[in-house]
């Protein structure tokens, strides 16, 4: 086929061969630039019309013609040139502002995709159809006679190689390692799996590491399987307004901490308002027995103390014949010998309830598992502000969630709704006019 | 003058756009029709011929040459419960209400929280192919369709445009609606009598084939049954799905034919850069990219300002249904 001086742009009538980027006797593909042509409005890449190889060069590089004129014979590759036009002529626009880009014809570049692979890479790229069929159907895309477009595999092919039964189904080809690396890389998570083939395509799990078991791991692991095993636990919450209460702790607590040399935190507050409750209510201050529920006399009241890898629970005794100032001092020194692994048997022994804590760490709900051997668990949440409806109006108010559960055996929601209505109300009485 | 439908039930586009107008304002009073030259001339393609005479100069509004007004006007009359149908004499002229229809009409609902919505139907002609030069060739479906709110059906069947029209104005929210002139006359088909519409939102399949989706609308649908047709002698089986409507657009349908064909061709006559075909394929490559065993072609109008009035251009910018086959054959090979 004879190459013509294409026309780049409505009113030039030459163009001059500024480059040859090919050389007889090298191989063209179809839209594949292969010279470069200058005018006085453009200078821009010219694809070749057809694939094949370049015979001859007809005008030299510097050399002027008109537009039409021969420029080099291509000797055409197969019959797939038949069609083609003879002049190699893109549109002038398309060729300079994408200079690399294929002939894709004048109308807007619709009459082919300008991403379709030529026909060498057309017989080593696959579809997305053709792998996940291969995958599913466990077809060797090496052993598939491909029917498509330069000899591609189609998505029909591998179905009909599929339906063909194994001997098409052999061992796994180079074709078909890449595409299970693929699939392993590449993949979305709703990419079909691979059909049972009993070969994972992913690498075996990395080992993780296993933590032994400390004394008091093993104590706490039995004790709340114990726990949760024996007694039906439910739960409930209650909303309370600690704004006053939060106010009186932080007039307090700078002046408390210097005279007692221990911290004020919410907690004796917390604790003062249990026992008062508990008193109001004594089957929370029980325990369940075969025999009937056992109702403490004495109100030693458990503190969660939460450390690195360990919980430990130890117990202000007799809190009821406490002040806030003291039962902030006893909790202060059992926290104090808890961090410092000080605590003796009897200082974990003997709990009737048990308070959590759970706000300290930055919770605002949780569902605490109760203590063995008691009735009641409660935790105090972290004081929040938050928009509180007063009224008809609006206001901004500390607040603090109180979560507890209970031991269904013991008492049912009745009770313990009057037990945390009662402590919600002692809770949003305090506030700075209090003695501490 | 008493204007009566076509007897017959055969009807091309023209009479079924005018039936389904004409038995819309006999059954609902509220329905009206404005535009430019809707009442004495009876609308540019004869559609509304003879209904300023039955249904009055306050039903059948002949407005000045401005396309806001038109829109704007009919946004209002639609907000306090009347049900305008609004005629953009040509698409080409839509863009001075393009503020009326997108940021009033398209809105109207959410801005009002549910209390106003806005029953307005837009009908306007569009589409090449009939030596309409600049400004009378235009295909606008891609500047609305990106719109939330804004509900665009473009059937090119006589029956299609009955039951869309009817849902149009039946429908509680703005419907742009779009009729291909070149198919007003050239396309006749049965059209059911009496009432009836078909959803918005829903394509058809109207040639079934198994190698090869086709996805059009307008004219091109047509072309491209013919083209299908054609290759079905050839032993090619191609699906031909209309869209009808292009937002919303039907996905189940679109995206069970290719998972079935895994090959699919857009054809639209609007430019390619940023079109219809442009959400279509996006979509299919989003849902059923494992089932596709070729790349999406479109096959659609250049990116040129506008048609131009010499036959050569125009053939240059229209797709001709040896090339709707040519593409198919070749996609089907690929």
């Amino acid at each position: 086929m004879t190459i013509t001086m294409p026309q780049l742009g409505e009113t030039v009538t030459e163009g001059t061969v500024s480059q040859w980027l090919k050389k007889p006797g090298d191989r063209i593909e179809k839209y594949e630039s292969f010279v470069e042509v200058s005018t006085d409005k453009v200078n821009a890449e010219v694809p070749s019309p057809v694939s094949g190889v370049l015979r001859e060069i007809i005008c030299k590089e510097g050399e002027t013609v008109a537009t039409g004129a021969p420029i080099a014979v291509i000797d055409e590759a197969g019959a797939e040139a038949s069609a083609a036009p003879v002049a190699a002529a893109p549109s002038a626009a398309a060729a300079v502002s994408v200079p690399a880009a294929p002939a894709v014809a004048s109308n807007g570049a619709s009459r082919g995709p300008s991403g379709t692979p030529n026909a060498a890479e057309l017989l080593r790229r696959m579809s997305p159809a053709v792998r996940r069929l291969a995958r599913e159907h466990q077809v060797d895309l090496g052993n598939v006679k491909g029917t498509g477009k330069g000899g591609r595999i189609t998505a029909s092919d591998v179905l009909a190689a599929a339906s063909e039964g194994p001997a098409a189904a052999t061992a796994a080809s180079i074709m078909h390692e890449a595409v299970r690396e693929r699939a392993v890389t590449a993949a979305p998570a709703n990419a079909p799996a691979p059909a049972g083939s009993g070969r994972s395509t992913y690498a075996a799990p990395v080992p993780g590491t296993l933590v032994p078991l400390s004394p008091a791991r093993k104590i706490i692991a039995q004790r709340m399987v114990e726990s949760l095993a024996t007694a039906p636990h439910a739960w409930t919450m209650v909303e309370v307004d600690v704004t006053n209460l939060w106010a009186w702790r932080a007039k307090a607590k700078d002046r408390f901490q210097a005279e007692k040399g221990y911290p004020l935190t919410l907690l004796p507050f917390f604790i003062s308002a249990v026992v008062a409750s508990l008193k109001r209510h004594p089957l929370l201050n029980a325990r369940f027995t075969n025999d009937g529920i056992y109702v403490e006399k004495q109100y030693n009241i458990g503190i969660a103390v939460g450390m690195e890898s360990n919980l430990v629970v130890p117990v202000i005794r007799d809190a009821d014949g406490l002040s806030v100032a003291g039962l902030a001092v006893a909790a202060g020194k059992l926290v104090e010998k808890a961090r410092s692994g000080k605590l003796g048997p009897d200082d974990l022994s003997g709990g009737t309830f048990t308070v959590n804590n759970t706000g300290a760490n930055g919770s605002i709900l949780s569902k605490p598992i109760i203590n063995a051997g008691q009735a009641a668990i409660v935790t105090m949440e972290a004081v929040v502000k938050r928009p509180v409806v007063i009224g008809d109006a609006i206001a901004i108010r500390s607040m603090m969630n109180v979560c507890l559960s209970l031991d269904h055996r013991v008492i049912d929601g009745t009770a313990s709704n009057a037990f945390l209505s009662q402590l919600k109300g002692h809770l949003e009485k305090m506030g700075p006019a209090g003695d501490l | 003058m008493a204007v009566a439908p076509p007897a017959s039930t055969t009807m091309n586009n023209v009479e079924a756009v005018r039936t389904t107008l004409y038995e819309a304002l006999k059954s609902d009073e509220r329905t009206l029709i404005l535009g430019e030259d809707v009442g004495a001339r009876g609308n540019v393609f004869l559609i509304t011929k003879g209904f300023i005479d039955e249904f009055g100069p306050e039903r059948i509004i002949d407005t000045p040459l401005a396309e806001a007004s038109i829109v704007g006007v009919a946004i209002g009359m639609a907000m306090e419960g009347l049900r305008p149908i609004a005629e953009i004499q040509f698409a080409d002229f839509i863009y001075p209400a393009f503020n009326q229809i997108v940021g009033e009409a398209a809105k109207t609902r959410y801005r009002s929280n549910g209390d106003y919505s806005c029953p307005l139907v837009i009908r306007t002609p569009y589409g090449g192919g009939v030596r309409g030069a600049l400004s009378h060739s235009v295909s606008i479906e891609a500047l609305f369709y990106h719109v939330p709110g804004l509900k665009i059906v473009a059937p090119s069947f006589p029956a299609d445009m009955k039951g869309l029209l009817n849902a149009a104005i039946d429908d509680p929210d703005p419907v742009l609606f779009l009729e291909h002139k070149k198919t007003y006359r050239l396309v006749k088909g049965e059209v059911p009598a009496g009432h009836y519409t078909i959803p918005i939102g829903k394509a058809e399949v109207k040639h079934a084939g198994d190698l090869l989706t086709v996805v059009s609308y307008g004219l091109y649908v047509h072309q491209a049954i013919e083209a299908a047709k054609r290759l079905a002698g050839d032993g090619i089986s191609v699906e031909v799905i209309d869209l009808r409507s292009i937002r919303p657009m039907d996905r189940t349908t679109i995206l069970a034919s290719v998972r079935k064909t895994r090959k699919l061709l857009i054809v639209h006559e609007d430019n390619k850069f940023g079109g219809i075909g442009a959400e279509i394929s996006a979509m299919v490559v989003e849902d059923a990219f494992f089932d596709l065993d070729a790349p999406i072609r479109r096959l659609c109008g250049p990116d040129v300002p506008a048609m131009g009035y010499a036959a050569t251009l125009e053939e240059e910018f229209m797709i001709s249904t040896d090339r709707m086959a040519e593409a198919m054959r070749d996609l089907v090979a690929f």
